[in-house]
């Protein structure tokens, strides 16, 4: 993984285990409009926005593992979807490199899609005893909405968490310099 | 350079799924006390007083959050209340004279009398753990082994029996929701008595559980009560692990009606999304238990 530091794995550690900690003694306890928000697919999708897609992955892997074993529940499912969506975000950001502040807000609604879909799956294909009624999909919907609108705090506040041991991205350091003039090739003529 | 690159992340992307594949495999195939079931609990047992203090640190912001959402909900329950008020009113004017007979005919047949909560030694926790998926209905409380908590124990809230115990530590135990989907509970409906099986409706459902296998000809009333059936045989053969007549919900709707695919919908009383103390019945069978 180019770039990850001992300092940088630390505080991927801390920011996993304090969002699942967070989210299950809390989050998961104050209903929204009959749902509740969910952390973990938001801090993944942050962080392979933030460092790419082999730590995006290694971390959403981390990350549902960790949370399937403190919850008891079946060890697997979540780390192979959180892996899936950590993916996704980190590949979305190496191959398109998006800008806009809004970013955050799309990829977390997306992560949280994918997430939900995915674990639904996953269950299905496992064989779940109850059937699936309306009531699913709408709180899955409610889901969905709280943690878009979640999405951009919770970005910002991993983004505020990790930035001190990012490595400077060299395409990022480019566009900074085209912005202020300094390296464009214009502002030498 | 970037071929390499590219290769390696693939090759730990392959890893990660396999390993996630495994993990899977690994866990339905074993057994309870299996190696991936032991190291899930002991890391639960080491994460539990972190939980615990995390859900003591975090209750004012659960709180705040809560206000919000009780006060916008308890605007809406303000009519139903009140009618319900009215409903008692009439029904309580109606039993005062049955309650007479009845403690005579308790007398005559010997039972123990009223469900005194007392009786099955309840033990009150905190809330410490959610789960925060709806495929699972479980909640962790600060109550364990070290305070007589034993699997299979019922659980209970201010309103009605919530679940029951289905894995045990030393200062924390899981509880199962009746809402979760492997739950089943085998229940009393109605005055007449129809005795049924309850469980979720649906997955993802927690306000909506139904009752199956009552008899097609079972007299049943939409507001009928719905509480455990507990015990029916004699003690040592397949005991029930809840007491009789811990109130569950009441019946909501009955869909076909009369038939052998009859399902009976039931609104639990308990509001299994905002739990914050519990009771665990350690004694569940009583005092002679």
């Amino acid at each position: 993984m180019p770039g990850l530091n001992p300092q940088l794995l630390a505080r991927l550690v801390g920011l996993g285990v304090g969002g699942v900690i967070v989210q299950t003694a809390a989050v998961s306890q104050v209903p929204v409009a009959g749902a509740n928000a969910d952390l973990t697919p938001l801090l993944v999708m942050a962080v392979g926005l933030l460092c790419g897609s082999l730590a995006g992955g290694c971390f959403g892997f981390g990350v549902g593992l960790f949370a399937d074993d403190v919850s008891l529940q079946t060890l697997g499912i979540s780390s192979l979807v959180l892996l899936a969506v950590g993916y996704a975000a980190g590949r979305l950001r190496e191959a398109r490199d998006p800008e806009g502040t809004l970013v955050p807000l799309a990829a977390g609604a997306a992560a949280t899609l994918i997430f939900a879909l995915g674990f639904a799956l996953v269950h299905f294909l496992l064989g779940v005893d109850a059937p699936v009624s309306w009531a699913l999909v709408r709180q899955t919907l409610a889901t969905l909405v709280i943690n878009t609108l979640l999405a951009l705090p919770v970005y910002a506040l991993a983004r505020r968490w990790l930035q001190p041991s990012l490595p400077d991205d060299p395409r990022r350091r480019r566009r900074r310099a085209y912005t202020t003039g300094g390296l464009s090739p214009l502002s030498r003529s | 350079m970037y071929d390499k690159t590219v290769r390696r992340r693939r090759a730990v992307l392959g890893l990660l799924v396999v390993g996630s594949l495994i993990l899977l495999t690994a866990y339905f195939g074993e057994g309870a006390g299996g190696a991936l079931h032991s190291i899930q609990r002991g890391t639960s047992e080491v994460l539990n007083p972190v939980q615990e203090g995390a859900s003591r640190a975090l209750k004012p912001v659960r709180d705040l959050f809560g206000w919000f959402g009780d006060t916008i909900a308890a605007k809406g329950q303000v009519e139903d209340l009140r009618k319900e008020r009215d409903q008692l009113r009439t029904q309580v004017a109606q039993e005062e004279g049955a309650t007479v007979e009845n403690e005579r005919l308790r007398k005559m047949v010997e039972l123990n009398g009223a469900l005194g909560l007392r009786d099955y030694a309840p033990k009150t926790g905190r809330v410490i753990f959610q789960s925060p998926t709806v495929w699972y209905a479980t909640i962790r409380v600060d109550k364990g082994t070290d305070d007589g908590v034993r699997m299979g124990q019922p659980v209970i809230n201010e309103d009605a029996l919530i679940g029951r115990i289905t894995d045990v530590f030393g200062g924390a135990a899981q509880v199962t929701l009746l809402t979760d989907t492997s739950s089943k509970i085998s229940v009393r409906v109605g005055k007449r008595a129809a005795f049924g099986i309850v469980e979720p409706s649906s997955a993802g459902n927690p306000t909506d559980l139904v009752v199956k296998f009552v008899p097609p000809g079972a007299p049943l009333n939409v507001g009928d009560l719905v509480v455990t059936r507990g015990t029916v045989t004699n003690a040592g053969q397949m005991q029930s692990p809840y007491p009789q007549g811990l109130p569950i919900g009441k019946v909501t709707r009955i869909d076909n009606e009369g038939t052998d695919t009859q399902e009976i919908h039931v609104k639990p009383y308990a509001d299994v999304r905002s739990l914050d103390f519990v009771q665990i019945l350690t004694r569940p069978q009583g005092p002679g238990g």
